[in-house]
């Protein structure tokens, strides 16, 4: 197991380091130097020179990403070209709407997929299980942005359920801020809960033919006890890898879907960001976003190999 | 034996898109650059089958151009996936275990761990949006699907009895890789790139969605959505109407994926019957 956890480690700092390397390399060749973009076209060059050197442009390009790296290990992610404020700050303030926003999407996700595959592998073949498949072959298909402008149109136009967009904050309870994300969250939610759902039931139908079940069944356990007590527990093992992924799949897809709700969450922060050329915000939302990702995966590894001694010798 | 359901259906679908998207090279409804402002937002009627749009624009023409876009994209896309990823698990199926192998599936497993979204408005956003970076955008994260696909695939090939003897007769491994070996797998790539194509025409709607795809004035389904978000509650068709085309169209291919699936697919064959 320890052999298994450093192996991982190692491979998870190489990823950290080279997603670094490919993000720093890809932001720096944007066309256009955002000193010169902050102060306009009839900005003296003395001017420009002089705000270049108090940005920290005038280093040399692998000096700076030697400092932007160090940075980020202290949790320093530098300053905002055009806010002045640290981007660790403005980061916490997005993460407390993009955060929560996923944690609900995939709790959501969870909550129709499992009943929905379980559902679907316990009737096989049958006319419930047509129905499961089907509507997923559909979730699949329907794009998160679309369904969320339906649900704005039903939801907050029509039957005027919840507001169409916005965030009131947490300051005012919990209640409010969980009715804003609630939308968005079942926007995001639906497509990936498709996926999980086929997932679930292909990975439970593979547990039903195996030998076990059979043994379970000799021994007088009925089909529905076999099903629950011996096939589920031990068909979560691919259904784990496939949330490890939605996780960082919701986290990212969020940027899109605060779009269309007005969501003071990251996804705004980084087209923000973008459009007035502050580089080091992008760069570090995008590497926070990518560290996630990696980190998550590399969790959902160690998990695995702690719950299935098999993968470990394995890996 | 007969043809699944799904792969008729799925295949239906998709011809019909492809069909309207070859169409609209010679013959639309009306010409989508034509702006008509008193006739905007109209319902669909016997005049514009599918409305129109806020500038009076015809809707059934504006998706007939908007699947072209989303064709050509995701088509290219998926042929930067193949045309690199391809070659790159064949390679690393034939050197199996080689230094190379490793660099290569590590460079896989590190493509995989990007989010892919982010990337695509990261590149977008670097390069310019347009139609271009957004083929490259997602035909880079097609990549390494097609290269372990692939891979996979080759490996289980590598040990059978005419691959030894291709190998008896003199040829070498990048000769067997394309003679031999590609032919095999062959319908595995047809069946992803099926898949592929469905998630880049997704992937498509949603960066010209937040303005990072094709830019005005080429059509594209996906910015016909943005553009409606504002006017959803006044005139849902033109909210409803090309997301409905996302829809049908990526499920055509899901099916037709499926379907060809189970067609080319002996193993699940027996076990069917």
């Amino acid at each position: 197991m320890i052999r298994y956890t450093v192996g991982r480690l190692v491979s998870l700092c190489l990823s950290l380091i080279v997603a670094s390397m490919v993000i720093f390399t890809v932001v720096e060749v944007v066309p256009g130097d955002p000193a010169a973009y902050m102060l306009g076209v009839n900005a003296r060059p003395d001017t420009v020179a002089a705000l270049r050197a108090e940005l920290g442009l005038d280093v040399p390009k692998v000096q700076r990403y030697l400092d932007w790296t160090a940075g980020m290990l202290q949790g320093d992610f530098g300053r905002s070209y055009t806010y002045r404020t640290p981007v660790s700050q403005m980061i916490l303030d997005r993460m407390v709407v993009s955060l929560p926003l996923a944690v609900l999407a995939l709790g959501l996700t969870i909550l129709i997929a499992f009943p929905a595959g379980i559902y679907a592998a316990s009737r096989r073949g049958k006319l419930g299980d047509a129905g499961v498949m089907g509507a997923t072959q559909l979730g699949v298909a329907v794009p998160n942005f679309w369904f969320a402008m339906i649900l704005v149109l039903v939801f907050a136009v029509n039957l005027r359920w919840v507001s169409a967009g916005g965030f009131p904050g947490w300051g005012n309870g919990i209640w409010p801020g969980i009715k804003a994300l609630i939308l968005p969250a079942v926007a995001l939610a639906l497509p990936q809960a498709a996926i999980l759902a086929r997932v679930m039931r292909s990975s439970l139908l593979d547990m039903l033919g195996e030998d076990f079940i059979r043994t379970a069944r000799a021994k007088g356990l009925s089909r529905r006890q076999a099903l629950w007590r011996h096939a589920v527990r031990n068909a979560l093992i691919p259904v784990l890898t496939i949330i490890g992924l939605q996780f960082s799949f919701l986290l990212a897809g969020g940027i899109v879907i605060e779009q269309i709700f007005y969501l003071p969450g990251l996804g705004r922060l980084i087209f923000q960001a973008i459009s007035s050329r502050d580089l080091i915000v992008v760069e570090s939302v995008v590497m926070l976003l990518v560290g996630l990702v990696i980190i998550v995966n590399f969790a959902v590894d160690l998990a695995y190999a702690l719950v299935d001694p098999r993968l470990r010798v394995r890996a | 034996m007969s043809l699944p359901r799904t792969l008729i259906l799925g295949a239906l679908l998709t011809v019909l898109f492809l069909g309207g998207a070859l169409l609209s090279f010679v013959w639309t409804p009306y010409d989508i650059e034509l702006l008509d402002i008193p006739n905007r937002l109209h319902a669909p009627d016997a005049v514009n089958w599918l409305g129109t749009d806020h500038l009076g624009r015809d809707i059934l023409s504006m998706i007939m151009m908007g699947a072209r876009t989303s064709i050509a994209v995701a088509l290219l896309a998926v042929g930067i996936g193949m045309g690199i990823g391809v070659p790159l698990g064949l390679t690393a199926a034939a050197r199996r275990g080689s230094l190379l192998d490793e660099v290569i599936m590590r460079g896989n497993d590190l493509i995989f761990a990007f989010p892919s979204l982010v990337i695509a408005i990261l590149i977008t956003a670097v390069f310019g949006a347009g139609a271009a970076n957004a083929i490259i955008a997602i035909g880079i994260f097609n990549i390494p699907v097609f290269a372990r696909v692939t891979r996979g695939a080759a490996l289980s090939f590598w040990s059978r009895d005419f691959i030894l003897a291709a190998r008896v007769a003199g040829k070498n491994k990048a000769r067997i890789s394309v003679e031999h070996i590609l032919p095999n797998i062959a319908n595995l790539l047809i069946v992803q790139g099926t898949i592929q194509f469905s998630l880049g025409i997704l992937a498509e709607a949603a960066l010209s969605y937040i303005g990072l795809g094709a830019q005005p004035p080429t059509a594209s389904w996906g910015r016909m959505l943005a553009d409606a978000q504002t006017l959803a509650s006044i005139a849902p068709h033109v909210a409803l109407i090309p997301g409905l085309a996302i829809v049908l169209m990526v499920l055509g291919l899901n099916l037709m994926g499926d379907g060809l699936r189970d067609l080319l697919d002996p193993r699940i064959r027996v076990a069917r019957t």
